[in-house]
């Protein structure tokens, strides 16, 4: 039976569904045990073999727990509030190239992405400047007056930051001359990774994917010591869940995007040699396949390390207070990031690229 | 399918634009407002203007809105607090939105749209790389002075959060 | 006035560049933290890992019995007025005919109870004991409960079982170099 591309690309898209929530599922375990780690402790190790049936418990204790409006609470909006998170976060893994294509052997080539938009850049921007509605919609409708002013919080933070982060991108765009992140990661597939022509827009973009996740040291939407929980402190159960699980999701498509962006995607040093190995020894077919299986293996081994570097980062900086955290949007990420697409340009000007 | 979903995007959009008018919460209002925003991006997409579909939710849904409930949520809405308008003002508004909706059907009434001729309708007018060139080559100036006010409402909000010496230091 | 050098004088002076833009401060942080990613663990996995006794420690009571299996208390009272937080009371009883393989002495403790909220676990019912029928084990505590009765402990929870091998080895359980060392210890507060 010859199954056509389209099913071959549903199944993809399936995939990249089910690996976000698998990610985001194993991050709640991850980020206990690096956690511990860096605190000389060992974290969760009691549900199943080195606590790897962690997250399952706390599903079930999720579940299991009870479902609470608090009194004078908008219902609609406050179920509403963590599905928008939700939904937002799972949307933006979407584009993100995985790999390269495979090619089976009556010539079906199928992309390990699934979705290829021609302006991804752009559609993982709006969905991220989107995530935020999930927070504020929560927050607001919680009908309390700390979850207000972390919904408020969330709000001027990632207006703010969103801005420098367009600005990082604008002067990457320069660079690349494409929306598309599958021609960006093709791109340093054949050239050199773009962190070599932007250190500085990089350093600009990893700063703000830290704000739009609300991590450390940005999460002032939820920080436990001024809000008690922030926007999500009248949430129970897995509503509650849902919030947790959805920055999750957050840091991994940022870690992706980042991977992606800068880090040359699904690219590895001595792809060209090994393909070229390969296609001496066992035809063009196998090469190609190889290389882009272990291209995808590279990318989440990227996208791997920036989730422990956002949890890194996390268990070792204390939280800005606010006004430090406004300051440093506007009156230095943003000038840097105007000055670095200035410098950008004189460069492509005078250098070509 | 491409009809059916105009059709549906076209109700949604109504739909909620009707919404946000006679919505009593103004968050509702907001949200309304939100989704009228997504129901025109999802037409963007249906004309294959990409760019303009991103650029709509990134800049109108992901920015502007959010700023707009970040405003509402702060006013303290409630039924008791609603100021008691006076008859006059309702007679005002009552006019002044009727004369817009009579200008517009003015305007309208005899606008024949032309559609959009099959053998030399070209699918990828709407593309970035498309408007970037007609946007660099024909409307250089223009643009380029829309930049430069942007620009310098950037540095003026900028400039607006700057430590003024003497300030208190925390 | 200075009333002590330690005092430190810190004035606030506005961040320099470096340290305004972060980074040098984050990444020297970030090197912390990493390195006790690697440092060794302090954890006691408890139920499986056990952390050692201190050789000093003193746990749950235990009445000791003698070599033919007598209950060695003779119900003098005197752990009871050494006790500093009077958690000890006891009822003596005179041995009947034919108790003698029960109990050692003629007097006996009929009851004996020890209440563990009170106990301050010091030991001075120990040192007082002129039978030494009472010690502190090394190796058990008195356990949480949920009700306050549950903390007094009767002769059915304090005398130690009949059988030997049942039996706690010893109250203070001493290494042979720290039973030497507290030998002379003992010795030369005697001198």
């Amino acid at each position: 039976m010859e199954i056509p591309v389209l099913a071959w690309q549903g199944l993809v898209i399936l995939a990249v569904f089910g690996i976000t929530l698998l990610i985001a599922t194993y991050s709640t375990y991850a980020e206990r045990v690096v956690a511990a780690f860096l605190q000389d402790r060992v974290g969760p190790d009691r549900a199943g073999p080195y606590g790897l049936l962690q997250p399952l418990a706390d599903a079930v204790k999720l579940f299991t727990k009870e479902e609470f409006f608090p009194s004078g609470a908008n219902r609609w909006l406050f179920v509403f509030g963590p599905c928008l998170a939700m939904t937002t976060a799972l949307m933006a893994s979407a584009v993100i190239p995985f790999g390269n294509t495979l090619i089976f052997g009556n010539g079906t080539e199928i992309r390990l992405q699934a979705i290829e938009v021609n302006i991804g850049m752009l559609y993982v921007f709006g969905v991220v400047s989107l995530g935020v509605y999930g927070i504020m919609i929560g927050g607001w409708a919680s009908n309390n007056k700390f979850s207000l002013l972390g919904a408020v919080r969330a709000a001027a933070q990632a207006v703010s930051y969103e801005l420098a982060m367009g600005m990082a991108l604008v002067a990457l765009l320069m660079v690349t001359g494409t929306l598309s992140l599958r021609e960006i990661a093709l791109q340093q597939y054949n050239g050199l990774w773009n962190i070599v022509y932007q250190p500085l827009g990089f350093i600009i973009f990893i700063v703000c994917a830290f704000a739009e996740t609300n991590r450390t040291p940005f999460d002032l939407p939820e920080c436990e010591t001024e809000l008690v929980g922030g926007y999500h402190t009248e949430y129970s159960s897995m509503k509650m869940g849902l919030y947790l699980f959805a920055e999750y999701i957050n840091v991994f498509v940022a870690s992706a995007v980042m991977s992606t962006l800068y880090f040359g995607g699904f690219s590895f040093p001595g792809e060209h040699l090994l393909y070229d190995v390969l296609l001496k020894s066992q035809g063009e077919l196998f090469a190609h396949n190889t290389v882009t299986i272990l291209g995808t293996i590279t990318l989440f081994a990227k996208i791997f390390f920036f989730i422990f570097f956002f949890m890194w980062v996390r268990w070792t900086l204390p939280r800005f207070r606010y006004d430090q955290l406004m300051r440093l949007g506007w009156t230095m990420l943003f000038p840097i990031a105007i000055v670095n697409i200035l410098l950008t340009g004189a460069f492509i000007l005078f250098f070509g690229k | 399918m491409g009809t059916s979903l105009f059709y549906f995007l076209t109700f949604v959009a109504l739909l909620s634009a009707l919404g946000v008018v006679f919505a009593k919460n103004p968050i509702h209002s907001v949200l309304f407002l939100i989704l009228t925003f997504f129901a025109i991006s999802g037409h963007y997409l249906l004309l294959n203007a990409q760019f303009l579909a991103a650029v709509n939710i990134i800049v109108y849904a992901g920015a502007i809105m959010v700023l707009f409930l970040f405003v509402v949520m702060f006013l303290n809405l409630n039924a008791e607090t609603e100021p008691n308008k006076p008859a006059l003002a309702k007679i005002t508004a009552a006019i002044a939105g009727g004369l817009l909706l009579f200008v517009l059907i003015a305007a309208l009434r005899n606008v024949n749209p032309a559609g959009a001729d099959l053998a030399t309708f070209d699918s990828q007018i709407g593309m970035v790389n498309r408007l970037g060139l007609v946007l660099y080559q024909q409307y250089l100036l223009p643009f380029e002075l829309a930049s430069v006010l942007f620009l310098v409402a950037m540095v003026g909000s900028v400039m607006l959060g700057k430590r003024e010496t003497g300030e208190r230091n925390f | 006035m200075q009333l002590t050098n330690r005092r430190k004088h810190i004035e606030k002076k506005p961040m320099t560049l470096m340290e305004r833009a972060y980074l040098p401060a984050v990444t020297k942080g970030m090197l912390i933290t990493l390195k006790h990613f690697f440092s060794k663990k302090a954890t006691i996995r408890y139920p499986e890992e056990q952390r050692p006794f201190s050789p000093t420690f003193r746990g749950l009571h235990v009445l000791k019995r003698d070599e033919q299996g007598r209950e060695r208390c003779t119900a003098c009272g005197l752990c009871a007025v050494a006790c500093p937080a009077e958690a000890i009371t006891m009822v003596a009883g005179e041995r009947k005919k034919g108790e003698e393989n029960l109990y050692r002495e003629e007097k006996y403790a009929v009851s004996y109870e020890i209440n563990m909220l009170r106990c301050i676990f010091c030991g001075l019912c120990e040192e007082a004991c002129p039978k030494a029928a009472v010690y502190l084990q090394a190796d058990k505590m008195a356990p949480p409960r949920f009700e306050r009765d549950e903390f007094i402990y009767g002769k059915d929870r304090l005398v130690e079982p009949v059988d030997p091998n049942a039996r706690s080895k010893r109250g203070i359980q001493l290494t042979p170099e720290q039973a030497e060392a507290l030998a002379r210890r003992m010795a030369g507060i005697e001198a």
